[in-house]
């Protein structure tokens, strides 16, 4: 474990911020969520969200989501100061109502992912994907 | 008719009846002093299949002292439950008398005198004739290597691996997966596994670019014994580019992917697999989540974090095993498959007490061979110590104590901080310390020891972030290793605590004020994991602090205050 003083006051500054982020960033997922489902009820399972348990590279975090019979799959990246990540659109004709991407945490936080299905109904899985310093296993 | 639930049933029974008597004669052997060969390798051959389980060997290739833990601590589910038992209570739990020599191999009290009676333990050139006699009674034995075999030696360091793949190719064993393998670098460690002439899996080790599973490692084998088809399932440690450096090998991601080791299970059972083997490197609470989660595996051989337990644990229909470290133990595990499904099993935990087996000639042969370029290298005496040195345990040992005030004195810092590996053997008190002993618990290809300037504010992030790879109740969140170790600076952890809020009344010991949060530090510490450390390599550090002191002694560390076990 070496740290710069720059690596070393980022990550400080970093771990401060993730103190006071989430509120605020919760309240912004939720806000998110209430604009994609239009304050419907949401329902849990249905969707399959697949993220490493922790992160490899907090940077760059493959995940995948797939639900069957969704018209439209949003992700979010909870405690992030902007959750948005991304919303997927299915046309009648997908092959498969799945995709995946690679997303950005600024710390350890819930993956959350919301699909609308065919019937106007939604579903919901979350996932929590640990960003840490590492180093000492063994 | 008997149900598959009744055979489990009378299976785990006749396990733990083995169990039970086989440490009970070894207790009154012991009071006898007549342990021999033959009574630690009895084994009554059972069923149709035969595993051979060796892992962690951290290329121990000659017989060695090694202490078990005495603070182990589970929690959440794991709480209490094996293998966080120690001591007296893991010898309770299995029947074993004190003073017996389960009681030297398996819990760490009086290990100093238990020593003296029983001698080394491990050894490859013995760990062969365990194999060659498991061989003797079925032939076709599975030997499945657990991985961290090419890793912690001062010839494995200088071979780069290559003392260790010649010896345990001479054991020829069917597959094996990975861990510190990978610490060689990935362009050294696809140059070995190219050559390898045995399986090399990891249904886990993907292409870090895209995300698809890597070409080189394969994530099952099939092979046919006994009239049996089984499959083995690689399971590398999923957590190597966070706990080891992952810039030595930027190709390859981990990950532990149970989703990804179901549908291994489901292909291997459509293909006509009779038997589901996970040969893993998960450590053992995470084995133990994933078998309760994946379904159709039928044994899960443990690794990473060093247990050893003398009888399988059992989650739904599937057992597992865990077969200790550093060349100290081998586990056999016969089991019964008939009609395509396990019927029942036997299990030996089988300690390699060196001075009570006999070595096999040609692996003896081929050991030497591999350290004979060495040798003065190897048996210069640096220092002696009065104290025992180990290093199992949550939160310190004592060779990790002589480390850190290495790195005090030598580097000239307020605070050291040294990794919770779990390798390394144990040095009795009154035996001289060699180079060897040094770097059987130093090697690495990344052992520079910085010194670096740190906020009181940033060592108790470092300290939350470590404590929760540990005590994290979801055992997919923990990483295997133990607490980092700290000279220089006491504190207090509550475990039973979220991350952020475990550690308090971090101490400056010299002063024995509280460390300040925006007070700057001088912290000398090694293992990291970032590209471009400097400083001197740690094995060089902690010779010249021993040759100093002559001979060492390790008072015993009370400078953390553990609570919420």
């Amino acid at each position: 474990m070496e740290f710069s003083r720059r690596e070393t006051l980022a990550l400080g500054l970093g771990a401060a911020a993730l103190t006071v982020l989430p509120m605020r960033a919760m309240a912004a997922a939720d806000e998110a969520i209430a604009a994609f489902t239009g304050g419907a009820d949401v329902a849990e399972g249905g969707v399959t969200l697949t993220a490493p348990e922790i992160a490899e590279n907090g940077n760059t975090v493959p995940v995948s989501v797939s639900a069957e019979g969704a018209v439209s799959i949003m992700i979010l990246a909870a405690g992030n100061p902007t959750p948005g990540v991304a919303t997927f659109n299915f046309g009648p004709l997908a092959g498969s109502r799945s995709a995946s991407t690679r997303i950005r945490l600024a710390g350890t936080q819930d993956v959350v992912a919301i699909a609308k299905m065919e019937d106007g109904s939604f579903a919901r899985a979350s996932s929590t994907v640990k960003v840490t310093i590492g180093g000492c296993g063994g | 008719m008997i149900s598959r639930r009744d055979f489990l049933q009378v299976g785990m029974a006749a396990s733990a009846l083995v169990g039970a008597s086989g440490f009970g004669n070894w207790g009154r052997l012991a009071a006898q002093q007549a342990l021999t060969q033959d009574q630690l390798l009895d084994f009554d051959t059972y069923g149709n299949v035969s595993l051979i389980h060796v892992t962690d060997i951290h290329a121990q290739l000659k017989p060695i002292y090694f202490r078990e833990p005495e603070i182990n601590i589970g929690v959440g589910a794991a709480k209490g439950q094996m293998p966080h038992v120690t001591g007296a209570d893991f010898r309770r739990a299995y029947g074993i008398e004190d003073g017996s020599p389960s009681h030297y191999a398996l819990t760490y009290n009086d290990f100093t005198a238990l020593a003296g009676t029983y001698g080394r333990v491990g050894g490859m050139d013995r760990v062969a004739t365990v194999i060659n006699q498991i061989r003797a009674a079925r032939p076709d034995a599975l030997l499945l290597d657990g991985g961290d075999t090419w890793h912690g030696s001062y010839t494995c360091h200088h071979t780069e691996g290559q003392d260790m793949v010649n010896v345990m190719n001479a054991l020829k064993p069917d597959a094996m997966t990975f861990h510190w393998e990978f610490t060689l670098g990935s362009e050294r460690v696809n140059e070995i596994v190219e050559g390898l002439p045995f399986a090399a899996l990891g249904q886990n080790i993907f292409d870090a670019e895209w995300d698809e599973p890597a070409e080189l490692f394969k994530p099952y084998k099939m092979f046919e014994r006994g009239g049996v088809k089984i499959a083995v399932i690689g399971q590398a440690f999923p957590y190597m580019p966070i706990a080891n450096p992952g810039w030595m090998f930027p190709e390859y991601s981990f990950g532990i992917r149970d989703a990804h080791m179901q549908s291994m299970v489901d292909e291997v059972r459509a293909a006509g697999a009779e038997l589901v083997v996970c040969l893993s490197h998960n450590g053992f609470d995470v084995d133990k989540k994933m078998a309760g989660k994946v379904t159709g595996i039928d044994v899960i051989l443990s690794g990473h974090t060093h247990d050893a337990l003398p009888e399988p644990v059992l989650v739904g229909e599937t057992i597992i095993i865990a077969s200790g470290s550093n060349g100290k133990f081998v586990s056999r595990v016969d089991l019964d498959v008939r009609d395509g499904r396990m019927m029942g099993f036997k299990h030996k935990l089988i300690p390699i007490f060196s001075d009570v087996i006999e070595p096999d000639k040609e692996v003896a042969a081929l050991i030497d061979a591999q350290r004979a370029p060495y040798a003065d290298q190897l048996s210069e005496v640096i220092g002696q110590t009065d104290s025992l040195l180990y290093r199992r345990g949550n939160f310190n040992g004592s060779w990790d104590d002589l480390i850190c005030d290495a790195l005090l004195s030598e580097r000239e810092a307020d605070i050291a901080m040294s990794p919770g590996v779990r390798w390394g053997p144990s040095i009795l008190p009154g035996q001289d310390i060699t180079r060897e002993d040094i770097w059987n618990v130093t090697s690495m290809s990344y052992g520079k020891a910085y010194r670096s300037e740190m906020t009181g504010e940033f060592i108790h992030v470092i300290l939350e972030d470590v404590a929760d790879n540990l005590f994290n109740t979801d055992p997919y969140y923990q990483q295997g290793g133990d607490m980092v170790r700290i000279g220089g600076m006491g504190y207090r952890i509550d475990i039973s605590k979220k991350q952020g809020e475990r550690i308090s009344e971090m101490t400056l010991l010299k002063t024995g004020e509280l460390i300040d949060p925006a007070k700057t530090y001088q912290v000398a510490g090694w293992a990291s994991v970032n590209e471009g450390t400097e400083g001197p390599q740690i094995w060089d550090v902690v010779e010249s602090h021993i040759r100093k002191q002559g001979t060492v002694s390790v008072a015993p560390n009370n400078s953390v205050t553990v609570v919420g076990a």
